[in-house]
């Protein structure tokens, strides 16, 4: 939740816009608060670890939250219609056409006895009027975009290794040329070389697509490099958001700094890590005030500082223009 | 102190490769590896999935038996070694520290286990070991800690259990099979700094197994690379990832995400695996993805050569074998 509602105005139109969303499983809240915008052909990312709530966040945009996981509060506008109030129809015609999601295992979600093209037509005529051979050839084009020969197209998926079926999931989430694609960890699941494969592909993708995407990772050296702004959750918030440029060199957040150091670099010096003490914590009784204080370097003794980072939540303030963070220290110290 | 020499090692699987013919083809998953690990290093074994790096592990821990090749430990050839000695000296780290503790025992009783089955010390010292244990790896106050269960503990703290008890039966060796992979990358850095604390304490001799070359860089001396089954690269490891010689070698380190350069040139990936083959032909197994093979890189295995002091590396072209010998 933003402190004001004044903040630098977006130059692109806003594709989605997500307003205080809360999202409870039971009596459990995992996401609590979270403000998001993606704009045209941006690439906004959202870091977190397990259980931080960031694919929550992305099942509420994509509206797929299964039961006991609802939303509780807050909306989720695409290109300003409220998604929460859509009927099951509405909703089935705006997934895939408008907004398209790539999961971390979906490349165990292919039919393993349906050929690879029979899998696509199959999705692009559930939302439009095509004949099978159309979808086929446009199946074809697909695949080449990301690099897999269009014969493929008669393969099954156990013929394929984990990256292509990666990669041909991908294919399949662009079928019907969607505004926004939703990436919920896309490579955690494949080796590094493999990784940088893809990722440059829809790097590629974006740019001939003009799609808008929403990253979801724990790895934020990968949004660090590949996303145009990133957005930092810790226990169910958004606690820092930034683009990535101002991200890597300022990093205001103590969390965000944790998170830092906690990535050894692979080139240049070598400098003692420290991470960050303790664990996250568990959202049945989430530590009152800031979330992160327990573990805060910045955790102070001294009043009135102990009493507002213990009892006073932290609502995210824009430091510099597009810099959120909330944090009742920075910029302060 | 003893060392672990591994010499020659190899571990070949026997496999249905004909579906209907029936035939019995072998997969080479560990092929001619040689390595030493020395009391007070860190090595680290890296690679992708199905590299063979774990089988290595799993065969130093005699979980087992190589196809040929040999390990010594100290002067002692323990190649068909199973005693309980030979395990207690020579430990593994698993990667999941929720399935590696018994939910419905308590820490204390995980770590008194290895305490009284070596009779490492008489049993009433056996309460004070453990505390000093859980103490020595991070998990304070103590007496709190062993009274409770696993599930009451967190990833990081659980992986801490799993080194104490480990750390137990004072082993000179230990294998960390990745052991941070499962954790939450807020709590890696701890493992991986408690794991350069043990080396220079109790100078064990460490085997990290990773795919994360950042974090085998911040905690090893030495590196080995490891692709299909082979040893492609190895040396002092600011050296070779400095200036690494094989193909491979340089084709991982360029796909690392680096956000210190954040305009990253696009790399040219060659789709392939780095899985061990099946009935491997002679010639580099690189040779498919490599952009800089020659002939004879299909037709003959290339050995490994130190060819800048230190660092060796199996490459036709840019560490080739000196001429007397060929």
């Amino acid at each position: 939740m933003i402190e004001t509602m004044e903040r630098t105005t977006p130059a692109v139109e806003t594709l989605m816009e997500v307003r205080g969303l809360q999202v409870d499983y039971g009596r459990v809240r995992a996401v609590d608060g979270v403000d998001l915008d993606i704009r045209a052909g941006e690439v906004v990312g959202l870091a977190g670890e397990s259980g931080s709530g960031k694919s929550t966040v992305a099942n509420a945009v994509m509206q797929i939250l299964r039961p006991p996981a609802h939303i509780a509060g807050g909306t989720v506008r695409f290109r300003g219609q409220d998604l929460t109030q859509l009927d099951a129809e509405a909703l089935r015609r705006h997934r895939w056409r408008n907004v398209s999601m790539v999961f971390q295992s979906a490349m165990n979600a292919l039919n393993p006895v349906m050929r690879v093209g029979d899998q696509f037509v199959d999705t692009m005529r559930a939302h439009e009027k095509i004949d099978r051979k159309h979808a086929l050839g446009r199946a074809g084009e697909l695949l080449e975009t990301v690099g897999i020969d269009k014969k493929r197209l008669r393969a099954y998926p156990h013929e394929l290794s984990g990256g292509m079926r990666q990669r041909v999931i991908i294919a399949m989430a662009l079928a019907l040329d969607p505004e926004l694609l939703i990436l919920d960890e896309p490579t955690t699941a494949l080796d590094v070389v493999v990784q940088r494969e893809i990722l440059q592909q829809l790097d590629a993708l974006k740019r001939d697509f003009g799609f808008a995407t929403l990253f979801i990772t724990h790895d934020l050296s990968l949004l660090l490099e590949f996303a145009d702004r990133i957005n930092i959750m810790y226990a169910g918030e958004i606690v820092e958001s930034a683009s990535s440029e101002a991200l890597f060199t300022a990093p205001q957040h103590p969390y965000t700094r944790g998170l830092m150091e906690s990535f050894p670099p692979l080139r240049g010096p070598k400098v003692k890590l420290v991470g960050i003490p303790g664990s996250p914590p568990d959202l049945v009784a989430p530590p009152s005030g800031c979330r992160f204080h327990p573990r805060c370097p910045l955790h102070t003794a001294e009043e009135p500082e102990r009493r507002r980072q213990e009892e006073e939540r932290p609502l995210l303030r824009e430091l510099a223009p597009g810099h959120l963070v909330a944090c009742h220290l920075a910029g302060r110290t | 102190m003893s060392t672990l020499e591994v010499e020659g090692l190899t571990k070949q699987f026997p496999v249905a490769s004909g579906f209907l013919t029936g035939k019995r083809g072998r997969v080479h998953a560990v092929d001619d590896v040689s390595f030493t690990l020395r009391p007070g290093r860190i090595t680290a074994l890296v690679g992708e999935s199905g590299s063979g790096k774990s089988t290595v592990a799993r065969l130093l821990v005699r979980l087992y038996d190589p196809t040929s090749g040999t390990i010594r430990l100290g002067d002692r050839d323990v190649t068909k070694e199973r005693a309980r000695s030979y395990r207690s000296q020579v430990q593994m780290i698993f990667q999941d520290p929720f399935g590696s503790l018994n939910p419905a025992k308590t820490i204390h009783h995980h770590i008194a286990r290895p305490l009284l089955i070596h009779d490492v010390v008489p049993r009433h010292e056996v309460d004070a070991r453990v505390h000093e244990l859980l103490e020595t790896v991070g998990l304070v106050p103590p007496e709190q800690v062993a009274a409770k269960y696993p599930h009451q503990l967190s990833g990081g703290q659980r992986q801490r259990v799993a080194i104490a008890r480990t750390l137990a039966v004072e082993p000179v060796v230990l294998l960390a099979d990745e052991p941070t992979s499962m954790l939450d990358v807020s709590i890696r850095i701890g493992i991986l700094n408690l794991m350069l604390r043990l080396k220079e304490e109790r100078q064990i001799a460490f085997l990290y197994v990773t795919h994360d070359l950042a974090s085998a860089r911040y905690v090893a001396d030495d590196i080995l690379v490891m692709y299909a089954g082979q040893i492609v690269e190895h040396g002092p490891v600011e050296q070779v990832l400095a200036e690494p010689l094989h193909p491979y070698t340089q084709l991982l380190l360029s796909a690392v995400p680096d956000p210190r350069a954040r305009e990253h040139e696009t790399i040219a990936v060659r789709a392939g695996r780095a899985a061990a083959a099946i009935d491997p032909k002679p010639g580099c197994r690189f040779v498919g993805r490599c952009p800089i093979a020659i002939p004879v890189c299909s037709q003959v295995t290339p050995p490994l050569v130190e060819a800048t002091p230190l660092q060796s590396a199996r490459c036709h072209v840019n560490a080739p074998a000196p001429e007397a010998i060929q």
